[in-house]
């Protein structure tokens, strides 16, 4: 199948990655070839074939509804790279919904 | 003190006799893997401090003092967890990975985190932010991947057994080309609760040491149930090691033809010889033949792409780990944290996997690998309705030159087609040392039904002492 | 040209568990930020999921309440996308297999009754909260994340504005009374999102959608879905085309305004979730819910007003939340007179809360005692005015009412043998109103009562009195 260079910019978009525009030529031609390797899974006949999504021996696993408290914010916020009064710092938002 | 011919039973006797102390051992074995890791690039972090556990009971606890590798894509508190990323470079965990937490319970000495390729994506430990890890048979060959660093620690005697993990052969085939045993356990059979996600679905924990029965002792102590992983099994768990020292005669052991045909030459003949030895003791052997085993690796690469790219988005600089310097808005610190963050290997199973899951992609790519491997789980099924076990070769080739399939994608993604299938089905399999091809070690791969990794310890434990491998020391740890 | 509305509802509630739904992080509100929080809701590197039962409870106990049907399987799934306040920037949800579809609720719309469909309804997790600064940054706070949310969709089966604010009136109103949500529009437990379409009367296929977003009241989504009716038709009579778009409700014009227009559909990669097992739902286990399944609001209101015999209007109060229709049942199971009981409830005890802008679960008054106060009042032990002094106790100190009236000496003073001396000697001290009271002055009766009830500092039955007196000044 045919992959384009607006394909993999999109995907790209999608997550949060950015090619270079000097590389975009080579990215799309690798991600193409990857992507009809992939593809060769068409030929496979799966008429009717329930899907597989994980291999577990268990199923309705449930924990029961009782609180525990984490010991300590302060634990929890070592590695945020910026902060303030417990607050994860963030810059500011724009094109915040552009995904939704 | 390196442990070239050492394992957890030898070391437990010097411990138990006093010939040794466990602070010795811990100081013996950091200083050992600063002297040779030059060489080795096998470890992100060595903890210098190590120390053993106070009122060690060496009588009735082997592992009691036993220093052990943990490939650095496993939570450890308070010390740093890479991942081998750029992008968690500086991450430092506020809690233990359940694997870890048992160790600690048994007592084992902590020296420090494995080498791996990024994430856990790649074959050779080449995709690393802190560099290649090289081979110990020969340093300009690849240690194999992704848990290279694990591999090249126990072959090079730095560790008798090391924690790895395995998404599509990441214990597996760094285990064949450094001479040295390696399982994957039964999807379910180790909690996954601080292993960064590669693959939820793939991803397993596993051991890996010279000999069998040192893996065995510790999947006893890391395996079983969890209630931090409802995904984990709650089966019982066997004494792994009484497996160990078995007979396989009866033993139903299928050769699967397109494995076979996967190897040629010398390899061909080195790992047919280990069936033949099977045979010779008496186990039943059965062709049988995996039809799709030309479908495993786009199979396994568009699911283990498409979770990954779900996996990984929570590296988004916002939380913990990189956060690129000149950000200026929310967009900014997601795209250049990320594009800053992650390898061009780890970027690309991103593309691929976002491409697999997006809107009109989903049902071609996603649900039809979903469909194929039901597919090839059911054809496991079928082979293991009439056999104990599948042996075969657990690659293709040899390790390769560093550098030489770094460029090619898609042949490196080929490295790993006699391995993947182990981990779409969720069943057991290790790799056993089964001689040297051009001077470099090449395995045999042992594969069981769901939950039976005992009788691959048999299987293995039997080719171990037959072709007595382990006597074997990699050309680079010559002295 | 007359034009025909389709509209629909994504109704968001906050089901009502002590622990978030993938972590043991307790769910609470007006923590400081952060600190309900832990590795899981941080998305920290290496963690898993793992489900809350109770949050398939409630779901569940929702799911019965609206006639749905429960799907024997269910996954969750992953809703991927990036905001500072998804850890994961994945939300795990419930898109291919969720916990429940085809159910209906029945409303009611100017005398006509009406069956709107319920699509689906799925469990998921809610998000944290970004604050925005003033300064170029925003704020993650991540207590909230985690929080269990129940998402109800309607079917596009409502063709107006007052069938829309009846259908979220009943749908809180039915979620309410199985205590699976707190139901709170201003808290958050129960987030409004809708969609309206016109088209040309006659046309089959719908129109171009417009949503509107987290509106803070029904009244506002009225007001926004009758401007939207009359907007879009605006904009097709002048030969104009409805744009697919996302508008804010203004409350200070009563109009919407366009917040951004969609460029087809969001691209959110939706797959199961590898790190939950599917969930088989038995029909044990819904057996079991159905049978500890509160009463509906529909099934009280009937018995108040059909065998209680309250007014509807009363009915009606009570019925407000399920809190109070609980507490009117545990009186009236305590042995309370159910009429009198329903007056305490809705005057005194509703200006009680009023007044201190407490909760019933707040306060110190329980069932057992009102029931108690109220049975002293109908035996006659207490007067209704003593009552109010017992009642004012009893709801700020918990005091046991029949305890209080005892030791304070507050029993109703009843005994003729007691009274009747009594009468006899305030008649007898004066003669001036015997003398009234022969001359036809009502008001006389009035004053010795009030003698009396000096002497016996208001204890004295003023029944029982009245009685006396007549009888003592008739002799006269």
């Amino acid at each position: 199948m045919e992959i384009t260079e607006e394909t993999i910019k999109h995907v790209a978009g999608l997550s949060r990655l950015e090619i270079d525009e000097k590389e975009i030529g080579k990215v799309t031609e690798q991600m193409s070839s990857i992507i009809n390797m992939a593809d060769q899974l068409s030929e496979v006949d799966t008429e009717g074939v329930e899907e597989t999504v994980q291999v577990v021996d268990r199923d309705t696993v449930f924990r029961e509804d009782k609180p525990e408290h984490w010991e300590t914010r302060e634990e929890l916020m070592k590695n945020v790279p910026e902060q303030a009064n417990g607050f994860i710092k963030v810059p500011v938002i724009i094109n915040k919904d552009e995904d939704e | 003190m390196n442990y070239l011919n050492e394992d957890i039973d030898s070391l437990n006797e010097k411990l138990a006799q006093g010939t040794l102390s466990a602070d010795k051992l811990a100081q013996d074995t950091v200083e050992n893997i600063k002297k040779t890791d030059e060489k080795l690039n096998a470890w992100i972090t060595v903890q210098e401090d190590a120390k053993p556990d106070e009122d060690l009971d060496f009588a009735n606890n082997k592992l009691a003092g036993i220093p052990i590798a943990i490939k650095d894509n496993i939570i450890t508190k308070d010390v740093k967890t890479t991942a081998a990323s750029h992008i968690l470079d500086n991450y430092i965990p506020v809690y233990d990975a359940t694997v870890i937490d048992r160790l600690k319970k048994a007592h084992v000495t902590f020296v420090g985190k494995t080498n791996m390729d990024e994430f856990a994506m790649g074959s050779s430990t080449e995709h690393s932010y802190f560099g290649a890890t090289h081979n110990p048979w020969d340093f300009d060959k690849v240690p194999g991947g992704s848990s290279g660093g694990s591999a090249a620690a126990v072959a090079a005697g730095q560790v008798v057994a090391a924690l790895g993990s395995d998404t599509g052969g990441s214990i597996r085939q760094p285990s064949a080309f450094n001479g040295i045993f390696g399982i994957k356990p039964t999807y379910g059979r180790v909690s996954r609760w601080g292993l960064i996600a590669f693959a939820s679905s793939l991803d397993e924990i596993g051991v890996m040491s010279k000999r069998a029965k040192t893996s065995a002792q510790v999947l006893n102590v890391i395996a079983g149930a969890d209630d931090h992983d409802s995904t984990l099994s709650t089966r019982a768990v066997p004494d792994f090691t009484e497996y160990i020292g078995k007979d396989v005669k009866g033993l139903r052991v299928a050769v699967v033809k397109e494995y076979m045909d996967a190897v040629d030459g010398e390899m061909h003949e080195v790992i047919q010889k280990q069936i033949d030895v099977l045979k010779d003791a008496g186990a039943i052997i059965n062709e049988v033949s995996l039809p799709l085993t030309k479908y495993v690796v786009p199979d396994y690469y568009i699911i283990a792409s498409s979770e990954a790219s779900s996996n990984l988005q929570r590296f988004d600089g916002i939380r913990y780990g990189y956060r690129a310097e000149d950000a200026k808005n929310l967009l900014d610190v997601y795209v250049k944290s990320r594009s800053e963050g992650f390898g061009e290997e780890v970027q690309r199973r991103i593309l691929l996997g976002s491409f697999a899951l997006s809107a009109g992609s989903y049902d071609r790519f996603f649900r039809q690998a979903s469909k194929v491997r039901t597919l090839i789980c059911n054809d496991f099924d079928k082979i293991f309705a009439d056999n104990d076990v599948i042996v075969g070769p657990t690659t293709t080739t040899p390790a390769f030159n560093i550098g030489s399939e770094i460029s090619d994608p898609i042949k490196m993604y080929n490295n790993d087609i006699l391995t993947i299938s182990a981990n779409l089905a969720g069943i057991p399999a290790a790799s056993v040392p089964a001689g040297l091809v051009d001077g470099m070690p090449v395995g045999l791969q042992v594969m069981a039904k769901r939950f039976d990794e005992g009788s691959i310890f048999q299987v293995a434990d039997f080719i171990e002492r037959n072709n007595k491998f382990y006597e074997k020391t990699p050309a680079g740890m010559e002295d | 040209m007359n034009f025909k509305s389709t509209i629909g509802f994504e109704v968001h509630f906050e089901l009502k568990t002590k622990s978030k739904i993938f972590s043991p992080s307790p769910v609470s509100y007006g923590a400081k930020p952060n600190t309900e929080t832990n590795v899981i809701d941080w998305g920290m590197p290496g963690v898993l999921p793992y489900v809350n039962k109770d949050v398939y409870r409630l779901g569940i106990m929702v799911a019965l309440a609206t006639h749905s049907h429960i799907l024997p399987t269910t996954h969750f799934d992953r809703k991927n996308y990036y905001y500072p306040d998804s850890p994961k920037a994945y939300q795990i949800t419930q898109f291919f297999q969720p916990l429940a579809r085809d159910g209906y609720v029945e409303i009611e719309v100017h005398g006509k009754k009406k069956r709107i469909g319920i699509h689906e309804m799925h469990i998921e997790e809610d998000a944290g909260k970004n604050t925005h600064g003033t300064n170029g940054f925003s704020y993650v706070d991540l207590n909230r994340q985690g929080v269990p949310l129940l998402e109800v969709v309607s079917e596009p089966e409502i063709s107006d504005p007052d069938e829309g604010y009846a259908y979220l009136e009943k749908l809180r109103k039915i979620v309410q009374f199985t205590g699976a949500s707190d139901v709170k529009m201003e808290e958050g437990s129960m987030r409004v999102d809708t969609n309206i379409s016109i088209r040309p009367a006659g046309q089959k296929e719908l129109g171009t959608k417009v949503e509107m977003k987290n509106l803070n009241s029904f009244e506002h989504v009225r007001k926004s879905l009758a401007y939207e009716e009359k907007r879009q038709a605006q904009v097709l009579l002048s030969g104009g085309r409805v744009q697919i778009s996302t508008r804010r409700f203004d409350e200070a014009t009563g109009k919407t305004v366009l917040e951004r227009v969609k460029e087809g559909d969001a691209d959110y990669r939706y797959f199961p979730e590898p790190d939950i097992a599917p969930d088989h739902i038995s029909d044990e286990w819904i057996e079991e819910i159905k049978s500890s399944l509160p009463r509906s609001a529909e099934e009280r209101y009937n018995q108040y007003v059909n065998e209680f015999g309250l007014k509807e209007y009363d009915a009606n109060v009570l019925l407000q939340t399920k809190e109070s229709s609980d507490f009117f049942d545990k009186t009236v199971a305590a042995g309370a007179d159910p009429q009198l009981a329903a007056n305490w409830m809705n005057t005194q005890v509703n200006g009680y809360l009023n007044d201190n802008r407490v909760e019933l679960a707040d306060i110190k008054l329980t069932p057992e005692n009102l029931a108690a106060m109220i049975k002293l009042i109908k035996d006659g032990t207490i007067s209704s005015k003593i009552a109010k002094k017992v009642f004012a106790e009893t709801i700020a100190n918990g005091t046991d009412p029949k305890k209080y009236v005892e030791d304070q000496g507050m029993v109703q003073l009843s005994d003729t043998s007691v009274l009747e001396p009594m009468v006899k000697e305030v008649v007898d001290n004066n003669p001036q109103s015997v003398e009234d009271f022969k001359n036809g002055k009502d008001r006389a009766i009035g004053f010795l009562v009030g003698q009396i009830m000096k002497q016996t500092r208001g204890k004295a039955n003023p029944k029982v009195i009245n009685q006396l007196l007549n009888d003592e000044l008739q002799k006269r």
